[in-house]
């Protein structure tokens, strides 16, 4: 079905879309149908700029259970660097 | 021929007199029957929706589909557009009644319609054809497999409601609606709610779930596509816009 749910962050990057890099400051994450993964459902990231064209975003496609692995590799990558240099 | 028809992008006026893309297909003569509105799924003014506007004139209806999202991302890509809608809050009620309504004053101006228009729609879509046949007047209603229409999403989802229950009344057209008997929104439970009220209050209706079948059976690019529902489905559109919306003139079946 479709979810409905949609849970936005702001962010500061950068990410590489189809023509360009580009700097990031949102995100929207939700979980619903995909475009191009093959699933029913998949959990979607959007990381866009905030003024950019809608063409400019950086898309992802994710079953649960690869975004859950993402967001532990995430997690583990963080916690591996002193804390000193994440700000 | 006879069953020629012209495709392509074009314009409608859609809520609050905005001018929106839209996708249409009409058979090139005359066919002294009806026309379709194909409402998009959340997931976009895709592909998919197109190819079911071009099922609809390859059966002899001119169908079009306004883009739901074109205020989003004017130009942009399906998906792109798709996203920025979503990141901009969804499409409200409101806007879908305003939308499709000038779907319908597009099929009505089609030449040779007998003016008779149907509504059609695939998961979000089913629940907005609902919707737009408890708003707007149409002749014929096919909702897909439509969430939400009795039940508020659950808790954890944090959505407002969204539940259509208090304008079913206002419902007039007959209904066609396909379900998947696997499917949890809508659950069982709530087709069978929805098929009760329907029959309360004297709405014609027919209502098929179908055994191995889940959400999106019809989505023949997802897992869960399920082959005998989906052209059991089909034809039972066909047969109910042949009902309601008029045999097209010179167009076989």
């Amino acid at each position: 079905m479709c979810t409905y749910t949609t849970e936005r962050a702001t962010v500061s990057g950068s990410g590489k879309g189809p023509a360009r890099w580009t700097r990031l400051d949102t995100a929207t994450v939700y979980f619903d149908h995909p475009v191009h993964a093959l699933a029913d459902h998949t959990l979607n990231i959007d990381l866009a700029p905030h003024e950019g064209a809608p063409g400019d975003r950086v898309a992802l496609e994710l079953t649960a259970e690869a975004a859950l692995a993402l967001a532990d590799a995430i997690h583990v990558a963080l916690d591996a660097v002193p804390a000193d240099l994440k700000v | 021929m006879p069953d020629e028809f012209l495709c392509g992008t074009t314009t409608v006026v859609g809520n609050g007199g905005d001018v929106i893309e839209a996708y249409a297909a009409t058979p090139v003569a005359p066919t002294g029957a009806g026309g379709v509105v194909v409402i998009h799924h959340m997931p976009g003014f895709d592909e998919a929706t197109k190819e079911i506007v071009r099922r609809f004139a390859s059966w002899g209806y001119a169908a079009v589909a306004p883009n739901l999202h074109h205020r989003d991302a004017p130009g942009a890509a399906s998906d792109d557009a798709a996203a920025a809608n979503r990141a901009a809050g969804g499409v409200s009620d409101e806007q879908l009644l305003g939308d499709v309504s000038g779907a319908v004053d597009h099929l009505r101006a089609v030449s040779g319609s007998n003016g008779t228009v149907g509504t059609i729609g695939f998961c979000s879509g089913g629940r907005q054809s609902l919707l737009a046949g408890t708003g707007l007047p149409v002749d014929a209603v096919v909702d897909c497999y439509g969430a939400f229409v009795l039940a508020d999403p659950p808790a954890e989802m944090n959505r407002p409601s969204m539940t259509i229950r208090d304008r079913l009344s206002s419902l007039t057209a007959p209904v066609l609606g396909l379900f998947g008997a696997e499917d949890s929104y809508p659950s069982p439970a709530e087709v069978a709610e929805l098929d009760a009220i329907l029959t309360a209050q004297g709405t014609e209706h027919t209502f098929v779930s179908y055994d191995g079948a889940g959400h999106a059976f019809f989505a023949v690019d997802r897992p869960a596509y399920r082959v005998a529902a989906a052209v059991d489905g089909w034809q039972r559109i066909a047969d109910f816009y042949h009902e309601h919306l008029g045999q097209p003139q010179g167009w076989g079946r």
